[in-house]
């Protein structure tokens, strides 16, 4: 039995939708991420599961057990649900300690007090305990949040837009921490964020959405090399689309030549498609005879990312280790490694 | 109106990037600037020396007196308005705060606003329409009195609960309006939190909303406290003796200018005492809020809870506004051809003339002493500007008391100087010039808070860009600055204009010789009981007041 379950889950403002018949199920100790452009209702997804929000229609389970519906709802605060809000909302009159102990009302003082130095050597923050929000930094600020909400063990965690008040590197780091201390919680736990970057690094689990419906609930690498729908395809990674004409159950004729997949596919021979091109498909080769114009660059340090135009005058991307220095209007050689082959047809 | 003054520091610091770099404006940071701003601060240093100095020549003979038959009385009487004030303005401006801010309710963005207007009646008014609506002679009890057989069971207004409520009613919408725009901005939040850790919402209201706005409505009810500290006029309507009306019998009528000496001494020391307390107790927890969030939808109130939510804000915008301006206007009709005279138009006449010398006065100080702390930035300047902006906390009668004594002590100096004993005894003493003196002491906090807050929306990159354009020193004051400024001077002149046209204790000590103004007026009829005949100045006092607090609320409707 997944722990969360969520079963055609709509919600709505007035006459605007903005959750349309979503459902999804998430296993114990898993980190799902919902990951949108803003006003996706990813945020309204989090709302719901946390109680703060009413259903349309649908219903949500923890651990086999309803707790929303159209019809009843357990309160927020019976849920057992923890949430890191994307401001944190630390309690600026309290201190870190208090902070974290704050959900743990119902425990004796000597064990409050033994999980929040628990809490503080989890998140690394054990010198800190007396200090005050406004004197941490924004990382330590989101540690400090971490650590209130995962106080009381709650048995379903929810992040809204976690890193999102971070510099960039903070990011990266804080993620990678953020998912060590998660896991070594074997805390069940939902994200959401419009950085893909970030759902690739946290999560187990990742739903693609789009105005307010699931578009593909999987695993990152199967979103990102099977994507099932030119929406997602497009918005998970870099790529250009190719024209071309199927010609075998996984094969497709494009204009740089026949390409199968290594995995099945059930193309219906004779349509024309659209493929997608990866700039990690596309490989410089100086003994292919397709050769490519350098449109432009862009030097990301141990590679370049390559703008090329084709003979058609299409464009693709290419990823091309660094010493392979080209100029702009140079034809260089290049073949595609497609093992994922990817068509939409063409609409 | 000194709201900005009130509120917590972090809210109240200047964008990054508006303090100035040590070393771009050195070669500004002259001493002439910084002996400017240490004039400027002597606006109230001198009042306050005066007073406190006589302290520390305590006249055993007076202080026996004192202690015998005055002391204990005053410090009582203090006590209890302080705390039934403050009791008060809690109960009403906290709740109806919540429910404005985080419920949604029949009425709630007309109560959102209108409970702010009570800011426009001045205590004094309040006051006396309470009284006259009240009393036994008064339409309500006339109204009531033929369906009873007596009417012992009904309250005595002119008592000290009645003190209380009417104080309470004028003084809640500092703390409402302070409250209501910390609720507004984290109160479903905090509830929110609380929910995620397993509290109800009415635990979080009190172990989260509440604690978080603390700083708020802390900040309020310090405005309110100092209020009461300050109130002249509706203690008089009372007869209920504080240290203010102790201060003016002691000079006006006992003649014993040392004995109100003594007593501005020892209420300064509370004031400064207040002060002091509330400074400590926000210790070193800072109120920032971290990030934006969006607004949250309110939560609607269904049934009867919204319409008791309803109820609940009419009858205070009931009993602290509507009801006192419609008394007030029937007494105002009833006589209106006798009451609309001459003298009438010289009350308000002098009112305003004198409303608006000082604001513009003030002003032009503000203004001068925000730009050389920008300009100058130095602790100096930054001391000298605190100090200088003390005054609003420092009461009417104090100031007047603190500035007669000095004026007069001048007069004698020039009188004996140019030898004209016997035939002049004052000189600047009872003039307009002495009574702008105490107006500045007691309003520069209130034109400098606006003017300051317009001058830390210009942010470094404008000194800078009009530096690196050929444009400084006091040239970027007028070709940068007072364009930029035109909206918070302009803020400045109103709210110092009718802070004074209200203020009745400075206006009564020191006004010349037959210049009677529309609260000198308004205090010279309530002493004698006559309620009709305050009501038409009344009147135009409250329709001044409630300019600013029509620009306040449009200002903080965004909450």
């Amino acid at each position: 039995m997944s722990l969360l379950e969520l079963v055609s889950v709509s919600q709505s403002y007035g006459d605007k939708k903005i959750i349309d018949q979503m459902s999804f199920a998430l296993e114990a100790g898993e980190i799902g991420c919902l990951l949108g452009s803003s006003g996706c209702g990813k945020t309204t997804v989090l709302r719901c599961i946390a109680g703060f929000e009413n259903l349309l229609d649908g219903e949500i389970r923890l651990a086999g057990r309803g707790i929303a519906s159209a019809a009843a709802n357990v309160p927020a605060h019976q849920r057992e649900i923890g949430m890191v809000f994307q401001d944190y909302a630390l309690f600026p009159h309290l201190s870190v300690a208090e902070n974290i102990g704050f959900g743990l009302g119902s425990l004796p003082r000597r064990a409050r007090a033994q999980r929040v130095d628990a809490m503080l050597e989890v998140v690394g923050l054990a010198a800190y305990g007396k200090a005050y929000p406004h004197e941490l930094s924004g990382g330590q600020q989101q540690r400090v949040a971490l650590a209130r909400a995962l106080a009381p063990q709650p048995r379903l965690l929810l992040l809204d837009e976690p890193f999102s008040n971070l510099d960039v590197d903070l990011r990266e780091r804080l993620s990678r921490e953020v998912r060590d201390i998660l896991k070594s919680q074997g805390t069940t736990a939902i994200l959401v964020t419009h950085d893909q970057h970030e759902a690739f690094a946290m999560a187990d689990k990742v739903g693609v959405m789009s105005q307010g419906r699931l578009l593909q609930w999987a695993a990152p690498y199967e979103l990102y090399h099977e994507p099932q729908s030119r929406y997602v395809a497009d918005f998970i990674g870099q790529g250009a689309f190719v024209p071309g004409t199927v010609t075998g159950p996984r094969c497709v004729t494009l204009e740089l030549g026949e390409y199968c997949s290594a995995v099945p596919r059930q193309f219906v021979i004779g349509d024309a498609v659209d493929v997608l091109l990866r700039p990690d498909d596309v490989v410089h080769d100086d003994a292919s005879e397709v050769k490519a114009l350098v449109l432009g660059k862009v030097f990301r340090g141990s590679e370049f990312l390559y703008t090329l135009q084709l003979a058609s005058g299409r464009s693709v991307l290419a990823q091309v280790p660094s010493h392979h220095n080209h100029a702009i209007g140079e034809a260089i050689g290049i073949r595609l490694e497609l093992d994922h082959l990817i068509a939409f047809r063409q609409a | 109106m000194q709201l900005e003054k009130s509120l917590p520091s972090a809210e109240r610091s200047p964008p990054p990037g508006a303090a100035m770099p040590a070393g771009i404006s050195r070669r500004l940071a002259s001493w002439p600037g910084r002996l400017l701003a240490l004039a400027i601060s002597l606006f109230t240093v001198v009042p306050l020396a005066v007073v406190m100095t006589s302290s520390l020549s305590p006249d055993p003979a007076i202080w026996q007196h004192l202690l015998e038959f005055a002391l204990p009385e005053l410090l009582r009487n203090t006590l209890v308005m302080l705390l039934g004030v403050s009791a008060g303005v809690l109960l009403i401006g906290v709740s109806l705060a919540w429910l404005v801010a985080v419920y949604q309710f029949p009425g709630r963005r007309f109560f959102s606003w209108a409970l702010m207007l009570p800011l426009a009646m001045p205590a004094y008014v309040l006051a006396f329409a309470q009284v006259g609506i009240f009393e036994f002679t008064g339409p309500l009890q006339s109204l009531l009195r033929p369906h009873f057989d007596n009417m012992r069971w009904f309250p005595e207004i002119r008592s000290t609960w009645g003190l209380l409520l009417v104080m309470s009613l004028a003084f809640y919408p500092y703390v409402y309006l302070l409250a209501r725009n910390a609720f507004a901005t984290m109160g479903r939040r905090a509830l929110e939190v609380g929910q995620s850790l397993g509290l109800s919402p009415r635990q979080g209201f009190w172990r989260i909303a509440l604690p978080m706005a603390r700083p708020w409505i802390m900040g309020g009810l310090l405005l309110v406290v100092m209020e009461s500290l300050a109130d002249f006029g509706t203690v008089a309507v009372f007869n209920y003796d504080t240290f203010t009306t102790a201060i003016y019998k002691a000079w006006f009528a006992l003649f014993s200018l040392d004995t109100a000496k003594q007593l501005a001494s020892l209420l300064v020391v509370m004031v400064l005492v207040l002060l002091l307390l509330e400074q400590y107790s926000r210790g070193r927890r800072a109120y920032s809020q971290a990030g934006r969030t969006a607004p949250l939808p309110r939560l609607t109130l269904t049934g009867w809870r919204g319409w008791a939510a309803c109820a609940a804000a009419s009858l205070v915008l009931l009993l602290a506004f509507v009801l006192p301006l419609l008394q007030l206007g029937y007494w105002a009709s009833r006589d209106f051809a006798n009451q609309f005279s001459a003298d009438f138009l010289g009350y308000a006449w002098r009112s305003v003339l004198l409303s608006l010398l000082a604001a513009v006065l003030v002003t032009l100080i503000a203004l001068v002493l925000a730009y050389l702390v920008r300009r100058d930035g130095g602790a100096v300047v930054k001391l000298a500007a605190r100090v200088a902006t003390i005054g609003y906390a420092i009461p009417g009668t104090v100031l007047a008391v603190g500035v007669f004594v000095p004026v007069a002590w001048l007069d004698n100096q020039i009188i004996a100087l140019l030898g004209l004993g016997g035939e002049v005894t004052a000189v600047f003493k009872g003039t307009l010039l002495a009574m702008l003196l105490a107006f500045v002491a007691r309003f520069l906090a209130v034109g400098h808070s606006a003017v300051d807050a317009a001058m830390n929306r210009i942010t470094r990159s404008h000194d800078e860009a009009a530096r690196n354009l050929g444009v400084a020193g006091w040239a970027l004051l007028y070709r940068v600055y007072l364009p930029l400024l035109s909206g918070g001077l302009f803020t400045a002149v109103l709210m110092v204009f009718v802070d004074v046209m209200k203020e009745m204790p400075i206006t009564l000590m020191t006004r010349p010789f037959g210049w009677d103004t529309l609260s000198v007026r308004v205090y010279n009829m309530t002493s004698e009981g006559m309620w009709d005949q305050a009501a038409l100045p009344a009147i135009a006092i409250v329709l001044a007041g409630l300019l600013p607090t029509i620009l306040l609320s449009r200002q903080q409707d965004v909450a």
